[in-house]
């Protein structure tokens, strides 16, 4: 057994998560909102890692490899599409792309 | 053909009563276009031919051995009753016994010879298949009427009918007035139809049986004389006998409906359709026997009509009218029969009124013709000379109605004057209607005649008789029948002998001077009328002249010729607040009610709405909160489990 | 409260205080105003959790966290937001501070202190002998998760590297400056 409970390990991931998601609703620039984005993958890595040491298992790893190209893919293109949003833009105020609206 | 295979051979004839005529309407509406008369024509007269000569062969197989020929044909439907706990089918089959046998063949035998006379009084009519084909197709529903075996197949043939009376009397339909008549006679014989429809539910429900003779048995079996279910349902059937039979207070549609052609008013308005309503009392005589009450009422509304009816034609200025509202009373003399007891007399007086009466109007039809469509009395006069063939028909017809010793009429009618005065269910008090109608009868036929046929001609072009035999020969048939009909009346009576039970009879003592007073009533109000009318039969043109005058101003006139005023009392009365309300509800509340749906949906999209702001953080909070309610919603399913 | 803390054994102890370093950074990562200085938290954030991996017996996934993560995707936003330029963007969605007034010192003090921890923290673990004894006995090393990816796992890695794929040709569609693939329909719409 390891020495750090599972609930803990847990524990930390929601708290990272919850962090990256207030991150997500309350910044305005789309650049902050991409980084609590990789906070909150990374707090799911943290939760798949924790649970794949507390079972002894490789899977948990494997999906952290997986949740890191995940990342790795969203990232280029989210900054992409940040180039973007500043070219027509000329700002980064996620508010602005509001022409979805009903 | 041997004896075995006659009571087969009979019934297949009797099955296929109905069909020629449907096969002809089915044909010529399907192809009337292309036919030309003669065929056309053809087509639908040989169908009545047939017809009547089936009709014929199947009276002729019932005796005292045979009472009742039936043909079943197929089961229509089933219905699951109450009462046994069973099911009951409804079966397309054909009854005939004494009285349908009458019916069957006053509506094949008049009809016939109707037809024949429409074939050539309608021939230059462009649509002329059209109203071939709704005539047949009358024969048809009239056939399935009086042939029903149970109320729901008579009910078939009743709205049959109906449907038909709407067609023909709206056959000109390019005029408002026809259309406007077709329509009100529809919809004021639909309010007799809608009782007749309850009264056939609460029979079904009361009984569990629509059979009619079924019906008859259980009904003397399940209840007494005066039982109030008896009362209930005999009214109702009373209520659609006297929507079809213009009977007091559904009797306006009639003057109305001679919009139609005169085929049309002949067969359908005077000799078939309206006495359906006669013909259904007679058929149900064991409900209504259970409710002597509802039979004073049936006697007293026949005496109401007869009278009323009578004061009517008295002022009437357009011939055909007159004989409209001498139908409906004539209607009321067999309502007062059947209401007395006396239902041979009546179905008796149905047969001989349909005779004469269709002479009466197809008469009145070639004349009209003759006289390029005029139809008003004051504009005729000395017919007498000019059309002497049309008017000694005339005559016949007129002479029957009044009934003058010797004719039809006057064994019928006398048959029911001479039941009145002891029967239970009347009395000397509608007795004494009785004879004050027949008064009335022969006053204003002889006002009718006078006008018409006597005096100077008023009618200044010439005439167009019409030279077609088939007219003559057709009236003729139909006159010789008005006048020896009457020699019918004993075979009648011996088979509807095994149709009626017998009524019993008050003990009440009938003066010795009863018959020799109904006799004498009519020369009474045709020496009356002798003298009152002069001036109509006289050459005197300033006095005639005058009255005329007299009679289209007086109000007294004016509102026996609106016919006593019911058209504009129901029009004050039901028209006019109906049509009030129907403005009123012009935006239709329960439309309103199932828009509140769609406001409602309209509502919601509105809140929801709001939600799609386009603002990408509240979409994705919204997730968030998602997400939370979610897992509230499993901890509390887990948390409540853990508990149990 | 002291007094648990002090029974933790030395595994646990560096585990929650690079929890709490996490923890730390990922909030200056959200309330930061300044986004290099974001950035740098970041790294912060994912190099503490790298440690925790580490501890938690998985070195293989504290290495690909640090070289990809830390690494790569940074290097990312570093280059984004070089491209926006940096002066431009500082301040421009905070105007409740006053630019002027910000402490230089502040802005790279935070990410400097807390990176120091991190070291700290690494160095002893890695001296550590009774670090290392817990560790060992317990570490899922690269080559079982290696066998895991090419056995079992082998479709979600093709699917992964579809998604790569897909995020290169996104990236590069979405990044082209604009105008570069209307450029022939002008020209055709002026000679023509």
């Amino acid at each position: 057994m390891i020495a750090i409970p599972l609930s803990h390990i847990l524990i930390l991931a929601s708290i990272l998560f919850v962090i990256g998601f207030i991150g997500v609703i309350t910044r305005k620039n789309t650049l902050f909102i991409l980084m609590s984005l990789e906070v909150m993958l990374n707090a799911v890595g943290v939760a798949f890692i924790g649970a794949g040491s507390a079972w002894q298992q490789a899977d948990g790893q494997v999906m952290f490899i997986l949740i890191l190209t995940l990342a790795a893919a969203e990232v280029a293109l989210g900054l992409a599409l940040l180039i973007q949003m500043q070219r027509r833009f000329k700002s980064l105020d996620i508010d602005n792309l509001s022409k979805l609206k009903g | 053909m041997n004896d075995a295979m006659l009571p087969l051979i009979t019934e297949t004839v009797l099955a296929c009563l109905p069909f020629y005529p449907l096969i002809s309407f089915v044909l010529l509406i399907s192809f009337g276009k292309h036919l030309s008369w003669r065929v056309a024509a053809g087509l639908s007269v040989g169908a009545m031919v047939f017809s009547a000569l089936s009709s014929l062969f199947v009276i002729q197989q019932l005796s005292i051995d045979v009472p009742v020929i039936t043909s079943h044909l197929w089961t229509w439907f089933t219905l699951a009753e109450e009462v046994n706990q069973t099911t009951t089918s409804i079966n397309i089959k054909f009854y005939l016994d004494g009285l349908s046998a009458v019916m069957i063949s006053v509506v094949t035998g008049i009809g016939l010879l109707i037809h024949i006379f429409a074939a050539a009084y309608m021939k230059e009519d462009e649509n002329f298949s059209r109203f071939m084909a709704y005539m047949n197709l009358f024969i048809v529903a009239m056939l399935i009427l009086v042939l029903a075996d149970n109320l729901v197949l008579l009910y078939l043939g009743w709205e049959g009918v109906g449907l038909c009376s709407f067609l023909l009397i709206g056959f000109w339909y390019h005029e408002k007035a026809n259309v406007m008549a077709a329509r009100k006679a529809f919809i004021v014989t639909r309010v007799g139809d809608t009782a007749m429809a309850i009264g056939l539910f609460m029979l079904f429900k009361e009984l569990g049986q629509l059979t009619i003779v079924d019906i008859t048995q259980s009904a003397q079996t399940l209840w007494t004389t005066g039982d109030d279910k008896a009362y209930w349902i005999a009214l109702l059937l009373l209520g659609g006998a006297v929507g079809k039979s213009a009977q007091l207070p559904l009797q306006t549609w009639l003057p109305d409906a001679m919009a139609g052609p005169t085929p049309v008013s002949a067969l359908i308005h005077a000799a078939t359709m309206v006495t359906a309503g006669v013909y259904l009392i007679a058929r149900m005589n064991s409900v209504f026997l259970l409710a002597p009450q509802v039979m004073t009422y049936v006697a007293w509304l026949g005496a109401a009509t007869l009278i009323l009816a009578g004061i009517a034609a008295l002022a009437q200025s357009d011939i055909k009218r007159v004989l409209a509202y001498s139908t409906m009373s004539q209607i009321g003399y067999m309502m007062l029969s059947l209401g007395a007891g006396a239902f041979s007399a009546g179905v008796f007086h149905l047969m001989t009124h349909a005779f004469f009466k269709a002479l009466l109007f197809l008469t009145a039809g070639a004349i009209i013709l003759a006289l390029h469509h005029q139809q008003n009395l004051f504009k005729m006069g000395g017919l007498l000379k000019r059309l002497p063939f049309e008017t000694a028909l005339f005559a016949v017809g007129l002479v029957c109605l009044i009934a003058l010793p010797g004719s039809s009429g006057f064994f019928s009618k006398e048959a029911i004057i001479a039941q009145l005065w002891s029967s239970n269910t009347a009395g000397p008090l509608l007795w004494t209607c009785a004879i004050f109608g027949a008064l009335l009868t022969s006053i204003y036929s002889c006002r009718l005649f006078f006008l018409a046929f006597m005096g100077e001609s008023r009618f200044e072009q010439s005439l167009q008789p019409s030279s077609s035999k088939l007219v003559k020969y057709s009236l003729i048939a139909l006159a010789v029948l008005s006048l020896v009909g009457g020699m019918f009346g004993n075979i009648i009576e011996t088979s509807l002998a095994q149709v009626f039970p017998l009524v019993t009879r008050s003990a009440l003592n009938e003066p010795n001077w009863l018959h020799s007073v109904a006799i004498a009533t009519p020369f009474v109000g045709i020496i009356f009328s002798w003298f009152y009318f002069a001036s109509y039969r006289s050459k005197d043109s300033a006095g005639l002249n005058k009255n005329i005058f007299i009679e289209s101003t007086s109000g007294l006139a004016n509102f026996c010729r609106q016919g006593l005023g019911f058209d504009c009392l129901y029009h004050w009365l039901l028209v006019k607040p109906y049509c009030s309300l129907a403005k009123l509800n012009r935006r239709d509340i329960f439309d309103q009610l199932i828009m509140l749906n769609a406001w409602y949906v309209a509502l919601l999209h509105d809140v929801l709405k709001s939600s799609q702001t386009g603002k990408l953080r509240w979409y994705a909070a919204a997730i968030g909160l998602a997400t939370f309610l979610l897992l509230l919603v499993l901890s509390v399913d887990v948390i409540s489990t853990e508990a149990s | 409260m002291i007094s648990t803390f002090i029974q933790l054994n030395p595994l646990q102890l560096t585990f929650y205080s690079a929890a709490l370093l996490a923890i730390v950074a990922s909030l200056k990562v959200i309330t930061g105003k300044n986004t290099v200085h974001a950035l740098l938290y970041l790294v912060v954030s994912l190099l503490a959790v790298a440690v925790c991996f580490y501890l938690m017996g998985a070195p293989f996934a504290a290495g690909l966290e640090v070289i990809v993560y830390a690494g790569a995707i940074l290097i990312l936003f570093v280059f984004a937001i070089m491209m926006f330029g940096l002066g431009q963007d500082e301040t421009l969605h905070a105007p409740n501070i006053d630019g002027s007034k910000v402490n230089k010192f502040n802005l790279w003090f935070g990410p400097f202190l807390l990176a120091l921890l991190l070291l700290i923290e690494l160095v002893y673990a890695i001296n550590s002998g009774e670090v290392q004894a817990k560790l060992t006995s317990n570490t899922i090393d690269a080559k079982q998760v290696g066998m895991l990816l090419y056995g079992p796992y082998l479709l979600a890695v093709e699917i992964a590297s579809f998604l790569l794929l897909a995020g290169l040709i996104g990236g590069y569609h979405f990044a082209k400056p604009e105008g570069v693939g209307l450029d022939r329909k002008k020209d055709l719409g002026e000679h023509g």
